[in-house]
């Protein structure tokens, strides 16, 4: 009750560390260029928000109306031009691209940054060869998909070809931003493990790792993003079948390369733009969810 | 009282700086023994050699001998046997981003203790020694990190304590504390020197006459004096110790 009492009281006094409107401009008078950085800051924020705001609701309010239920039936014609199939087929893409390049890439991580010796001539080579594959353009791993994947293993155009494309794309990402999120773990924590007689591995493993969830987290969360807007890499190695393939080996388009498809047909860009909303609300839907598990972990 | 560390003729070397210069030392069982001396002087260095948590830094060679009751510590034992045996506290509070029980539970865990009315004992026990249980009692759910600062110095005490270690290494354990602080964790390393033996750094020499039993005085990497605390601080016998204590250095 009393901190309830408390609490009114503070609402009804002026604080007089509060800064009015009227105040800071009366400042801002005495030192102009504090007032030009005010505004530019002001400037950069608002357009930002209202660029983003417009994208948004464009795609919505041209997407929306288009939004009709044989858009989603399980089999895609020609004539409803369904992405039914190419939901499911970007959610398998994912889940498999995921499935190659996190565990490779986090225990990468672990070794650049617990195991590997500081100025280990190694870790520093490793550094820059991911650092130079995350500024590739994804065509490039597109075409070595073809090459390599496709053409040289025998996959053929086929789900697995263009996870293992997407895999090799998303590495270098999940690696260095696993390796940050690990190095930003004060050593004082590795410190009192071992100082309790524990081993690297269970040091690693219990109080490095768990720390470091968050940053690895937002991490994959970039990742997927990556593979759910990616058509290019996999028009060459994952082709463009529109149809949810009986096994990995099989050919389907996702839900970008079927946007893709549509838009450069010419015949379909409301259906297009429906497709993008969907697009828009799966990668929400994806963060919403990481972020959710991001936060059990660290209560946890 | 018996010995519990033997230091012979320890040379350290971080790289090329020889950090540590032939240092010979007796450390006594059930007793609180503080190393003081400036910034840089190695003690804390020594201190970390004793449960060779220097095998971590890179470029940190040790030659001579250690012995704990006896075995050599640089020789056969298993090193995290030895941190069992030799736990330590560390000069900023560090608990782990967990619960306090699940802090004062790792170290049971790690060495095989998974039975959890076991565990419940332990982390009753481990806090009551450190003092800190009816602090606690009611938030052993709550995460660790919530805790203030002289909590979470004397969590991590209670955490050192629950794979009951024979000797507790502190390493400037109050230095990031205020004084009520420190004073409740001077009076639990004299309670618990019964039990265990400590050794502690200090750069508070009020701390190391009000509570530890023998003193050594290092400069420089060497060992300057070592004598029992009353005695070295009224009459220290070496020109240098007399300087640093009566504040002409340092």
């Amino acid at each position: 009750m009393e901190a309830v009492k408390t609490m009114e009281k503070t609402e009804e006094i002026q604080g007089i560390n509060k800064v009015t409107f009227g105040q800071r401009m009366k400042s801002y008078k005495r030192t102009p260029l504090s007032f030009v950085l005010w505004l530019l800051v002001n400037a950069a924020m608002i357009i930002t928000v209202v660029v983003l705001f417009f994208l948004i609701v464009y795609i919505l309010v041209n997407g929306i109306p288009n939004l009709t239920p044989d858009l989603f039936d399980v089999k895609y014609t020609t004539e409803n031009v369904s992405m039914f199939p190419a939901i499911i087929n970007t959610l398998i893409m994912t889940g498999l691209s995921l499935l190659f390049a996190v565990p490779l890439g986090i225990f990468a991580s672990i070794y650049l940054v617990e195991y590997a010796k500081r100025g280990n001539k190694i870790v520093g080579l490793v550094r820059i060869t991911a650092e130079t594959l995350q500024g590739i353009p994804s065509i490039v791993y597109g075409l070595f998909g073809m090459l390599f994947f496709v053409g040289a293993l025998g996959w053929g155009l086929s789900i697995l070809s263009g996870a293992a494309t997407m895999a090799i794309m998303i590495l270098p990402l999940i690696m260095r931003t696993s390796e940050e999120a690990l190095k930003s773990v004060p050593d004082s924590y590795r410190e009192g493990s071992f100082g309790l007689g524990a081993g690297k591995l269970r040091t690693v493993f219990r109080i490095v790792l768990p720390s470091a969830v968050p940053g690895i987290l937002s991490g994959i969360i970039l990742a997927i993003g990556r593979v759910v807007g990616e058509t290019a890499a996999l028009m060459y190695t994952a082709g463009t079948v529109a149809e949810i393939p009986s096994n990995i080996m099989g050919s389907g388009r996702t839900l970008a390369v079927h946007m893709y498809t549509l838009s450069c047909e010419g015949l379909h860009i409301n259906q297009a733009y429906a497709t993008a909303v969907v697009l828009l609300i799966t990668v929400l839907l994806i963060n919403a969810v990481s972020s959710f598990i991001a936060k059990r972990i660290t209560k946890g | 009282m018996g010995t519990k560390f033997k230091i012979d003729n320890l040379d350290l070397y971080y790289g090329k700086f020889k950090a540590l210069k032939d240092i010979n030392l007796d450390l006594p069982e059930h007793e609180i023994t503080a190393f003081i001396g400036p910034s840089g002087c190695g003690k804390s260095t020594l201190l970390k050699s004793l449960n060779r948590m220097n095998d971590l830094v890179e470029g940190c060679k040790i030659t001579g001998k250690v012995t704990l009751d006896g075995e050599d510590i640089y020789g056969d034992m298993d090193v995290n046997l030895l941190r069992k045996r030799v736990g330590m506290v560390f000069q900023k509070p560090n608990p782990f981003p967990m619960s306090v029980y699940d802090n004062i539970a790792y170290g049971p865990r790690t060495h095989g203790i998974h039975n959890k009315s076991q565990l419940d004992e332990i982390v009753e026990k481990s806090l009551k020694n450190a003092a800190i249980w009816d602090e606690l009692k009611d938030r052993l759910k709550k995460s660790a990190l919530g805790l203030s600062g002289g909590q979470q110095q004397r969590l991590c005490i209670a955490r050192a304590l629950a794979v009951e270690p024979e000797v507790l290494l502190m390493d400037e354990p109050t230095s990031a504390l205020d004084p009520i602080s420190t004073s409740k964790i001077e009076d639990l390393a004299v309670e618990l020197k019964s039990k265990y033996t400590i050794i502690m750094v200090t750069h508070n020499m009020q701390q190391a006459v009000r509570i530890s039993d023998k003193t050594a005085f290092f400069l420089l990497g060497e060992m300057v004096e070592f004598g029992k605390s009353d005695d070295l601080f009224s009459m220290p016998q070496d020109k240098r110790t007399e300087d640093y204590i009566t504040g002409r250095f340092g």
